[in-house]
């Protein structure tokens, strides 16, 4: 009898040092999600001026550029797609796997060779254990994305954009990344980086004239032209894009890590009170056991006198 | 009539305000940007600086590689690393 109480007091005292650590990863990751929301935010006027710049750029030159137009016949494409470094964020990573892998599949049945570049270690991890060929992997920032991660990604991407898929390169780029919709939701998308989606209502402004557009795509004169300030967007473009999905990645990560964490200290509340339950009525019953062995003595003396 | 200027880098908005004038060296040489200019996109060079005259003071950025972008709307100065100096 009393060793159960011993047992149920062990799992309490356990129980509840679990519940201080993911109490505390909880509040780390709550906070995270603000910083990281934050950062987002700061990105954005790059971003938003960069794109507005390529689709002005785009609909003026009418020379074909494989950023905007892209190569006939697209042999090879790569995909990225990031995940985290770490656990314990639901199934933050394992989403994003998912749509990666439908992605594949979609890919593959158009003809396409896939090359695989992976961001976080979870990623990297799944695709190692299927005996995947991983072309590009990118580890360490997941939680806090830098510029320069971005580069990191996008500079192996470049290259492999410009050469092509006939000569070992790729032709398109596929981004898979989890968009923060709100602390509760976090989904995960598929884009295609290269060659731009251009925005359908760009292209009509042009079509019209930039007299009757109102503005909104002024005629550019170039410096030097139009073919080299298109060569020098292609990589400005890539990074700020992998940099903005990076950063709503990281945002997503923390919300998922978050959720998580709250329902895993809920659990342990939750534990610990059935535990203390249980723990009570052992003790109880180990009092009630004495009290009556102790009577039923009493009684055995008191009989035999 | 001052022009609206931003310097913008890929983490942050570096800075941004009302300016009389704009000097940024793009590849083809030095670049001033005087109120009603035509659009115009052109390339910065790497290592340039970019001054913006306001009134009284002038603001020196330093910024490696980039773009600047002259709309109606404004000039703005879109650079992977900028750095304001004196």
């Amino acid at each position: 009898m009393a060793g159960q109480l011993r047992e149920y007091r062990r799992r309490i005292r356990s129980v509840q040092s679990t519940k201080k650590i993911t109490k505390a990863m909880e509040l780390i990751a709550a906070s995270r999600i603000a910083k990281a929301r934050a950062r987002v935010a700061a990105a954005r006027p790059y971003a938003e001026e960069i794109t507005r710049v390529i689709e002005a750029v785009a609909s003026q030159s009418n020379t074909p550029h494989p950023l905007t137009t892209g190569r006939p016949q697209a042999t090879r494409v790569a995909i990225v797609v990031i995940t985290s470094d770490r656990g314990l964020a639901g199934g933050y990573s394992s989403n994003a796997l998912k749509r990666a892998g439908e992605l594949t599949e979609t890919l593959r049945a158009q003809g396409k060779d896939i090359e695989l570049h992976v961001v976080g270690r979870k990623g990297v991890g799944y695709y190692r254990f299927r005996g995947r060929t991983i072309n590009g992997e990118y580890t360490g920032f997941s939680e806090q994305p830098s510029y320069a991660d971005a580069k990191s990604v996008a500079d192996a991407l470049i290259s492999s954009f410009v050469a092509g898929g006939e000569d070992g390169g790729v032709d398109e780029i596929h981004l898979v990344h989890t968009e923060y919709v709100s602390a509760l939701t976090q989904t995960a998308v598929a884009n295609r980086l290269l060659p731009m989606v251009l925005d359908a209502s760009a292209g009509k402004s042009s079509s019209t004239g930039p007299s009757s557009s109102g503005g909104l795509l002024p005629q550019y004169e170039f410096e030097p032209s139009a073919e080299a300030v298109l060569d020098a967007l292609l990589p400005r473009y890539v990074e700020s894009r992998l940099y903005a999905a990076l950063l709503e990645s990281a945002a997503s990560e923390s919300a998922a890590r978050q959720r998580a964490m709250k329902s895993a200290t809920d659990n342990a509340e939750d534990l610990a009170r059935t535990y203390t339950r249980l723990a009570n009525r052992a003790r109880q019953d180990a009092i009630t056991q004495e009290i009556s062995e102790i009577v039923g003595g009493a009684n055995a003396l008191a009989s035999a006198s | 009539m001052p022009i609206r200027v931003a310097i913008v880098s890929p983490e942050k908005e570096v800075w941004s305000g009302d300016a009389d004038m704009v000097v940024a060296r793009t590849t083809d040489g030095d670049l001033g940007v005087l109120p009603g200019h035509v659009p115009l996109l052109g390339v910065l060079a790497p290592g340039g600086t970019v001054r913006v005259k306001t009134g009284s003071q002038e603001i020196t950025a330093e910024v490696d590689g980039g773009f600047i972008s002259v709309t109606r709307q404004g000039v703005s100065i879109l650079a992977e690393t900028a750095t304001l100096s004196g």
